[in-house]
């Protein structure tokens, strides 16, 4: 069977390591490349980097953090952020990425996931999707970084975005990024039983526990962390030894 | 020299930096020439079987490969793996390489989802040079929708997904073929990169 995937993510801005919390105040920590090929050490599954840089100059510095990264680093590789074009997705890959993460724009423009899984593969295609439960118990899908409600309700646009042809959900909470408080469970549980591609969850992980728990309460197949990582509250190892020591099959 | 099979598809970029990694000499190439001139050979591949093997063709690599396979050590990475069996079932039936028994069929997983995505665990088969010095439990990184069939002769690892599926055959003589992505596979994947360059 499958392990259930552990994986870090970096955010990065002009090719340094940022962590915002909740997307918002913003601190710098590291170089990238360091910390990806720490995390590699450390037993992760696959390593995310999410570009925050605004700018077109930035893009170019990212794709060199993904060249160097791919020279030391030898798991698959996820590259997200400022992702607008099949270009982009092009480029990313040639750098060595194994798979990019198209969220705001995929949401203005779902073609771009049809369109990037027919020319590289649904393997490649991850979708980033930020959401937030409205008043009356559904979600909503947010755009640029959690800032715009676009009022698409979730449900609807996971399985759009399963039809189009994504290989993959990274399904972030707004509600709980940040808080430290576990994984959102009732919107992951939702979503993972309406599709039949994998979903990360991301956004909420605050202590040991809070992985294993997010495996044995859905079915998701990976689970993200950033700043609880980063910080070296917890190691990647320690995380899946306490997945181990819960029977979750890990890596 | 390993000749790294350079026919337009595939990240054959992250072959070239896991053996960079590990020191050993490599060269992307689609030069028959060069082929012949080396000590190992690497066909990766990611894409569509049909499309592979008639690139393979149109660069006149198919009667190289074949004839080169019986003299030095030859492994096929992923698609480049399926296209050692002896024909293809993706798309429209296709001939392969023929250097392994068997075939290439879509990955029959009921309730499972497809692609097969992930760490999953290796299975011993037959004893196979590349697959000494690893960890008892060896995960290595897959992606693909397609397995090897009726290749059990040759099974030297396989994992469990809704049933067993291939993950690496050898013939007993120079071909090897690796369903997963050594180059991909952390610890593992560099230890089986580092016994195909021990061969020679």
């Amino acid at each position: 069977m499958l392990a259930k995937r552990i994986i870090p993510c970096l955010d990065v801005r002009d090719g340094r390591v940022v962590k915002g919390v909740n997307f918002e105040g913003i601190r710098e920590v590291g170089d990238p490349v360091e910390c990806a090929a720490e995390y590699n050490k450390q037993g992760a599954d696959e390593i995310v980097f999410y570009d925050i840089t605004a700018s077109h100059e930035g893009r170019g510095v990212m794709l060199d953090v993904v060249r160097e990264t791919a020279k030391r680093v030898f798991v698959p590789l996820t590259v997200g952020g400022g992702i607008k074009t099949v270009d982009d997705i092009r480029e990313t890959l040639r750098a060595g990425a194994d798979k990019v993460s198209v969220n705001s724009q995929a949401v203005k423009n779902p073609q771009l996931i049809k369109d990037g899984a027919d020319i590289f593969g649904s393997q490649c295609i991850c979708v980033g999707i930020d959401a937030k439960k409205t008043p009356v118990g559904n979600w909503t899908v947010y755009i640029n970084g959690g800032r715009i409600d676009m009022g698409i309700d979730l449900l609807d646009w996971v399985k759009q975005v399963e039809r189009l042809g994504a290989g993959e959900i990274c399904l972030n909470s707004i509600d709980t990024d940040g808080v430290k408080g576990g994984f959102d469970l009732p919107m992951l549980k939702t979503v993972v039983d309406s599709v039949s591609i994998p979903v990360i969850a991301s956004g909420g992980a605050g202590k040991l526990g809070d992985f294993a728990e997010a495996f044995q309460k859905t079915d998701c197949s990976a689970a993200l962390a950033a700043s609880l990582f980063h910080f070296r509250e917890l190691t990647v190892q320690q995380v899946k030894d306490d997945c181990r020591a819960k029977g979750i099959i890990v890596r | 020299m390993i000749a790294i099979v350079d026919y337009g598809a595939g990240n054959i970029f992250s072959v070239k930096n896991a053996l960079d990694y590990l020191g050993l000499d490599s060269k992307l190439t689609d030069s028959a020439d060069e082929i012949r001139a080396a000590d190992e050979v690497i066909l990766p591949g990611v894409g569509a079987f049909p499309a592979a093997m008639k690139m393979l063709e149109s660069k006149g690599l198919i009667p190289v490969l074949k004839t080169e396979a019986q003299k030095k050590p030859l492994l096929g990475i992923c698609l480049g793996m399926q296209m050692l069996l002896e024909k293809s079932y993706e798309f429209e039936e296709c001939s392969g390489l023929g250097l392994i028994p068997g075939t290439v069929e879509r990955i029959d997983a009921p309730g499972l989802i497809i692609p097969h995505m992930g760490w999953n665990k290796l299975e011993m088969g037959i004893a196979c040079p590349l697959l000494q010095n690893l960890p008892a439990e060896a995960y290595v990184y897959f992606v693909h929708s397609y397995a090897a069939r009726h290749c059990e002769t040759s099974l030297a690892a396989w994992v469990e997904y809704g049933g067993q599926i291939p993950a690496m055959v050898y013939d007993g003589g120079n071909v090897y073929g690796a369903q997963f992505h050594p180059e991909k596979s952390g610890e593992v994947g560099l230890q089986i990169l580092r016994n195909f360059g021990g061969l020679v």
